[in-house]
């Protein structure tokens, strides 16, 4: 029995709207037919722009099937008549698209799996603040939520991604030409998203999003014939680090988190912070403020907060450690241990023991004078 | 009898080893204990050098813990809880620098973060949260301070003393993640 192979995935990144993701998409598949290849247009948005659509029209182009939602008529990718159609390689448009209500997918870029598995090449285009993993970030940056996103893994699976840069300085040229939007809509762009500011930010974003994604394939050892079982999410995660930050509700939990999250931009890793709290044990007020103050934190940094409950913090922090494949573990300083309590292993010793393979990190509190100086 | 003598001092410096707390340190319920806070409120990369020595002198005169609070202003687009990563990268260099100096002078101090959608909107959450003794602002928007507007508003509306400095040729020199910067003369 034959086993159908999965198709060549083929995405091409932009920074922003304009920046000739389609054009480009169009190009490479032009060279294909000359090469001799079977293309077709599952689906292209041209947005009206003159090159790109002349440019179309000499591709074979499978009619999109109208879909009623709410009153309205919407076109959307014919997905059964591209499967029936089976061309080699086929063109989608605008991966992060959500489909109209009633159809096989929520999302384009699920539709685009069943193409894949059906042996078809895909080529698919997309801007980088689609990027689920970005969306908060880019919002932030660029003061424009993007509601359409797909999840990173998508991105991490293709086999291909190319990054179709521009520079911000020639985008707005080709804006004020007219060849991104229509004349009316200029003004309103140039006041909203395109400032250069957010375009140099977008293009900066684009560029470490495909050096990232180049970097943990080369590390997890993929090659250009292997597909999506060679390069599954977890590869990421082999790869880089994972920052656990160790916390208490107490005030010089705060310094700790500064230095962990400064040590997570850097490794650009993920971090979390724990809290193991003593099973039903009873906050005090101050503890209260306290942890109100790290949300506070944690939320604004864009970390996670996570509390636990164990009668053995050093057992529950190695459990949660290993679930979140953690690296690094960042604790402050402990307290002397007084009395019978210094018969006691020491938690950082703990986990070294049951964590083999994780850092772990003691960060000094400054609110610790030297011996001399409290003499 | 000599054996008893022994056990009897080995119970004794247990007990005591137990009690007494290590390296000579004050049980903490007897420390003695920050009584008062002085909110520090900044706005951008640096807070002014005038306004950090006018905090450190009163927190040492009062025993008083500082809390430097970084104020974030939240995009109308974004939801008030939305994570801001990129305007954080500064304002935790401040702050750990803040630390740093205030500390290095025996002065504690405790910071804080708060999002608002107008720099007064977050001060007015964090004054809803938590009480202060005192607050000590610049009113110098250009080195992190605040503007005159919301200057004028804590005035009205802050219920503790405020301490405003006025800006000043010496705001050049600020305290920022970098430290202290500016001329020191």
């Amino acid at each position: 029995m034959e086993v159908l192979r999965r198709g060549h995935y083929k995405v091409f990144l932009g920074m922003a709207p304009g920046s000739g993701k389609t054009y480009r998409m169009l190009a490479e598949a032009y060279a294909a037919r000359q090469a001799g290849r079977d293309v077709a247009i599952g689906l292209i948005e041209t947005h009206g722009r003159p090159d790109t659509e002349s440019f179309a029209e000499g591709f074979e182009l499978i009619p999109r099937r109208s879909v009623e939602h709410r009153g309205v008529t919407l076109m959307e990718m014919d997905l059964p008549e591209v499967l029936r159609r089976a061309p080699e390689l086929c063109l989608v448009d605008e991966l992060a698209h959500t489909n109209a209500t009633g159809l096989e997918h929520k999302k384009r870029y699920e539709d685009i799996e069943d193409i894949l598995n059906a042996g078809i090449d895909v080529f698919s285009t997309v801007n980088v603040q689609h990027l689920e993993s970005l969306n908060d970030s880019i919002a932030e940056l660029s003061g424009v939520r993007v509601r359409e996103t797909f999840p990173d893994e998508v991105l991490q699976k293709a086999d291909e991604v190319v990054l179709v840069d521009i520079t911000p300085e020639a985008l707005l040229d080709r804006l004020r030409a007219g060849n991104i939007y229509p004349h009316d809509r200029i003004a309103a762009a140039l006041n909203n998203f395109f400032k250069i500011e957010n375009l140099t930010a977008l293009r900066e974003v684009a560029l470490r999003q495909l050096a990232e994604n180049v970097d943990i394939k080369r590390l997890s050892g993929h090659v250009v014939r292997q597909r999506d079982e060679n390069v599954s999410s977890e590869s990421a995660q082999a790869v880089g680090e994972h920052l656990l930050a160790l916390i208490e509700p107490q005030p010089n939990a705060q310094r700790l988190i500064r230095r962990a999250w400064r040590s997570s931009q850097r490794l650009a890793a993920p971090l979390d912070l724990l809290w193991v709290r003593p099973p039903h044990g009873k906050m005090s007020d101050e503890q209260e403020h306290a942890l109100t103050n790290l949300r506070e934190l944690a939320g604004v940094l864009g970390v996670k907060l996570i509390v636990e409950e164990a009668d053995d913090p050093a057992a529950k922090i190695a459990e949660v450690a290993r679930e979140l494949g953690t690296t690094y573990i960042l604790m402050n300083k402990p307290q002397p241990l007084r009395g019978l309590a210094r018969l006691k292993t020491p938690l950082a010793l703990r986990l070294a023991e049951s964590l083999p393979g994780v850092d772990v990190r003691l960060v000094s509190s400054r609110s610790q004078k030297p011996k001399e100086e409290q003499a | 009898m000599i054996a008893v003598w022994i056990i009897a001092g080995i119970l004794v410096g247990s007990l005591l080893g137990y009690w007494l707390p290590p390296h000579g340190h004050l049980p903490r319920r007897d420390r003695p204990r920050p009584v008062r806070s002085i909110l520090v409120p900044f706005s951008g990369e640096s807070i002014s050098r005038r306004a950090f020595d006018a905090a450190v002198r009163l927190a040492k005169a009062e025993n008083a813990v500082i809390i430097p609070a970084f104020l974030i202003i939240v995009p109308s687009e974004l939801s008030l809880e939305a994570a801001l990563p990129t305007r954080c990268t500064e304002g935790m260099g401040v702050l750990e620098a803040i630390e740093q100096r205030a500390v290095s002078q025996g002065v504690q101090v405790e910071s804080r973060v708060m999002r608002g959608r107008a720099y007064r909107h977050a001060l007015q959450r964090l004054l809803e949260e938590e009480s202060f003794d005192r607050i000590i602002v610049s009113a110098d928007d250009v080195h992190g301070g605040l503007k005159t507007d919301d200057v004028n508003w804590l005035l009205a509306k802050a219920p503790t003393e405020v301490l405003v400095l006025r800006p000043a040729p010496e705001d050049e020199r600020r305290v920022s993640a970098e430290g202290f910067v500016g001329k020191t003369s």
